[in-house]
C-alpha cells in the first residue's frame, strides 16, 4: 500500500489559522509602530526616557518609567508605545487559538491521547499568558 | 545519535552546570558590580538620538537574518549574544526581543512546513507540551537569576552551540529498524515526497522517551536565554529519535512557535518587551530571512557557516567575560 504523504486535515487547518493570524499580526505591528515613532500617538514613556533607561534591569526600568506589568498594558492601549502590544499579543496568542482548534479536532476524531495533549498545551499556554504565575524579575 | 555527539552534548551540559556554579560563587563573593555600573550609566543620556536606534537595529537585524538563513541557524541564536554584546540594552530586554524574533520567524515559516508535511503535528505535539511548560520554568529562572549568572550561562551555552555546529554530523535519513512503544502508542510516524527524486520517504521514531526527556532541558534553556532552540531540537529529533533531517528541521522550526510562545508570554508579562527596540528587530530579521532564502540558491553556505561559528565563539566568550566581570 502506498503511504499517505498528504498532511492530515487538522494540520492543514492549523496552517491556515497560522498563516492568516501571523501576517495580520505582523501588519498590525508595523502600522502601530509607525503611529508610535511618527509621534501621531503620544507614548506613555517618552523616547528619551526609553533610551535613557533601557540599559537597566527590567525591574528598575519599570519603576523609573511607571510601566505596568502583566495585562496592565491594556489600560494604556491608547498610548503610542502600548498600542504596539496589540500585534505582539496577537502573535503570541495565535498558538493558543490553534491548540483550541486541535483539541476539538482530535476529540471529534476520538483520538483522545492527542485531544488531551492539545488541551494540556492550551492550559500551559494560557497559564503563561495569564500572568498568574509571577516571577521575581530583577 | 553518534557516540561522539553524545559525549559532546554531555560535556556541554556539564560545562553549563559548572559555569553556573562558578557564577554563583562569583556573585556571592561580590564580583558582580554590573547593577551599580548600570545605575550610574543610566543617568547619562545616549550619545545617539532615539530615532537612530530603530534604524541601526533594523539594518543590523536585516543582515543578521540573511546570515542566519545562509548558516542554517535560527535568528534568536545570533540575535541574543550579538545584540546583548554590542548594543546598550539590558539582557532582560534582549532576551524578550530575542524570543519574539524567534517566535515571529517560526510562525511565518509554520504554514508552509505544515502544508508540505515537512513539519509533523503528531511529532511536535508531545514534544511541545514538555518543551513549552519547561520554557516557562526557564523564563522565570532567567528573570530571577542575577544578570551576571545568566550572562555566564549564556556565554557557555553559545560556545557549546558553536562546538555543536562544528562537530555534529546530522544524518539525512537515520535507520530506524523498530519503532519503540511510546512512538507506536502515539502514532508518531509519517511520509513525505523527496522533491529532488520524487521518492516517498517513510519515517518513524525510536528512543522516543529519551528524546522527550531531553526536551525538558531544551525548554528550560530556550526560556532562560530567549535563544529559540532549533540548534538543540534538530540533533535530538534527528540523531536521537531517528527522524529524517528534513522533517527534523521542519518540525523543529514549527516547534519554536509553540515553545517560544510560552516563554514570550512570561517575558511580556514581566515587562521585558520594549516595542521601540523589539519591533525593528523582528521586522529586520524577517526581511533578512526572506532575502537570505533567495541568496541561498546561489551562495556557498559552507563559508558562511564557519563564519557564524566564529562569530558565535567570539560572542560567547564576550558574554562569558562580561558575566565574570572581566
Amino acid at each position: 500500500m502506498t503511504p499517505n504523504t498528504n498532511a492530515p486535515k487538522e494540520q492543514l487547518v492549523y496552517a491556515e489559522i497560522l498563516f492568516y493570524g501571523c501576517w495580520t499580526g505582523i501588519v498590525i505591528m508595523i502600522v502601530t509602530y509607525f503611529l508610535y515613532v511618527s509621534g501621531l500617538i503620544n507614548p506613555h514613556v517618552s523616547m528619551e526616557l526609553v533610551t535613557k533607561y533601557w540599559s537597566l534591569p527590567v525591574h528598575d526600568y519599570l519603576v523609573e518609567n511607571n510601566v505596568p506589568i502583566g495585562w496592565g498594558w491594556l489600560n494604556l492601549i491608547t498610548k503610542g508605545d502600548f498600542i504596539n502590544f496589540i500585534g505582539i499579543a496577537l502573535l503570541a496568542g495565535l498558538t493558543i487559538l490553534c491548540f483550541i482548534y486541535l483539541t476539538f479536532a482530535y476529540y471529534k476524531q476520538k483520538d483522545m491521547k492527542f485531544a488531551i495533549i492539545s488541551f494540556l498545551e492550551v492550559l500551559t499556554l494560557c497559564l503563561a499568558a495569564s500572568g498568574i504565575i509571577g516571577g521575581g524579575a530583577h | 545519535m553518534k557516540p561522539n555527539t553524545w559525549k559532546l552534548a554531555l560535556a556541554g551540559a556539564l560545562a553549563v552546570v559548572a559555569m553556573t556554579a562558578l557564577a554563583w560563587a562569583a556573585e556571592s563573593s561580590g564580583v558582580g558590580t554590573e547593577a551599580a555600573a548600570q545605575l550610574a550609566a543610566a543617568g547619562a543620556k545616549s550619545a545617539l538620538p532615539w530615532w537612530a536606534w530603530p534604524g541601526i537595529l533594523l539594518v543590523f537585524c536585516f543582515i543578521l537574518g540573511i546570515i542566519a538563513v545562509l548558516a542554517g541557524v535560527g535568528g534568536g541564536v545570533l540575535f541574543v549574544p550579538l545584540v546583548s554584546g554590542f548594543f546598550p540594552f539590558h539582557l532582560d530586554f534582549v532576551r524578550g526581543a530575542g524570543l519574539l524574533v524567534a517566535l515571529a520567524g517560526a510562525l511565518a515559516a509554520g504554514p508552509g512546513l505544515l502544508k508540505r508535511n515537512l513539519a509533523s503535528l503528531r511529532l511536535a505535539l508531545p514534544v511541545a507540551l514538555i518543551a513549552s511548560s519547561c520554557a516557562i520554568v526557564g523564563a522565570f529562572l532567567g528573570l530571577a537569576l542575577p544578570t551576571n549568572v545568566v550572562q555566564i550561562c549564556l556565554g557557555s551555552t553559545i560556545i557549546f552551540i558553536a562546538a555543536l555546529l562544528l562537530f555534529s554530523k546530522n544524518t539525512a535519513r537515520p535507520v530506524v529498524t523498530k519503532q519503540d512503544a511510546i512512538g507506536l502508542a502515539l502514532g508518531i510516524h509519517g511520509a513525505y515526497i523527496e522533491p529532488a527524486s520524487g521518492e516517498i520517504v517513510e519515517w518513524k521514531t525510536h528512543r522516543t522517551l529519551w528524546g522527550l526527556l531531553l526536551f525538558i532541558l531544551i525548554g528550560i534553556m530556550a526560556g532562560m536565554f530567549g535563544l529559540g532552540a532549533g540548534w538543540a531540537n534538530v540533533p535530538v529529533l534527528n540523531l536521537m529519535m531517528g527522524v529524517p533531517l528534513k522533517v527534523a528541521v521542519g518540525t523543529s522550526k514549527f516547534l519554536l512557535s509553540i515553545t517560544d510562545t510560552s516563554a514570550a508570554w512570561v517575558y511580556l508579562n514581566q515587562g521585558c518587551v520594549i516595542p521601540l527596540m523589539a519591533i525593528p528587530s523582528i521586522v529586520g530579521l524577517m526581511a533578512g530571512s526572506f532575502v537570505g532564502v533567495r541568496i541561498l540558491a546561489v551562495a556557498k553556505p559552507s563559508f558562511i557557516r564557519y563564519m557564524v561559528i566564529g562569530v558565535l565563539l567570539f560572542s560567547g566568550v564576550k558574554a562569558l567575560l562580561k558575566g565574570l566581570g572581566i
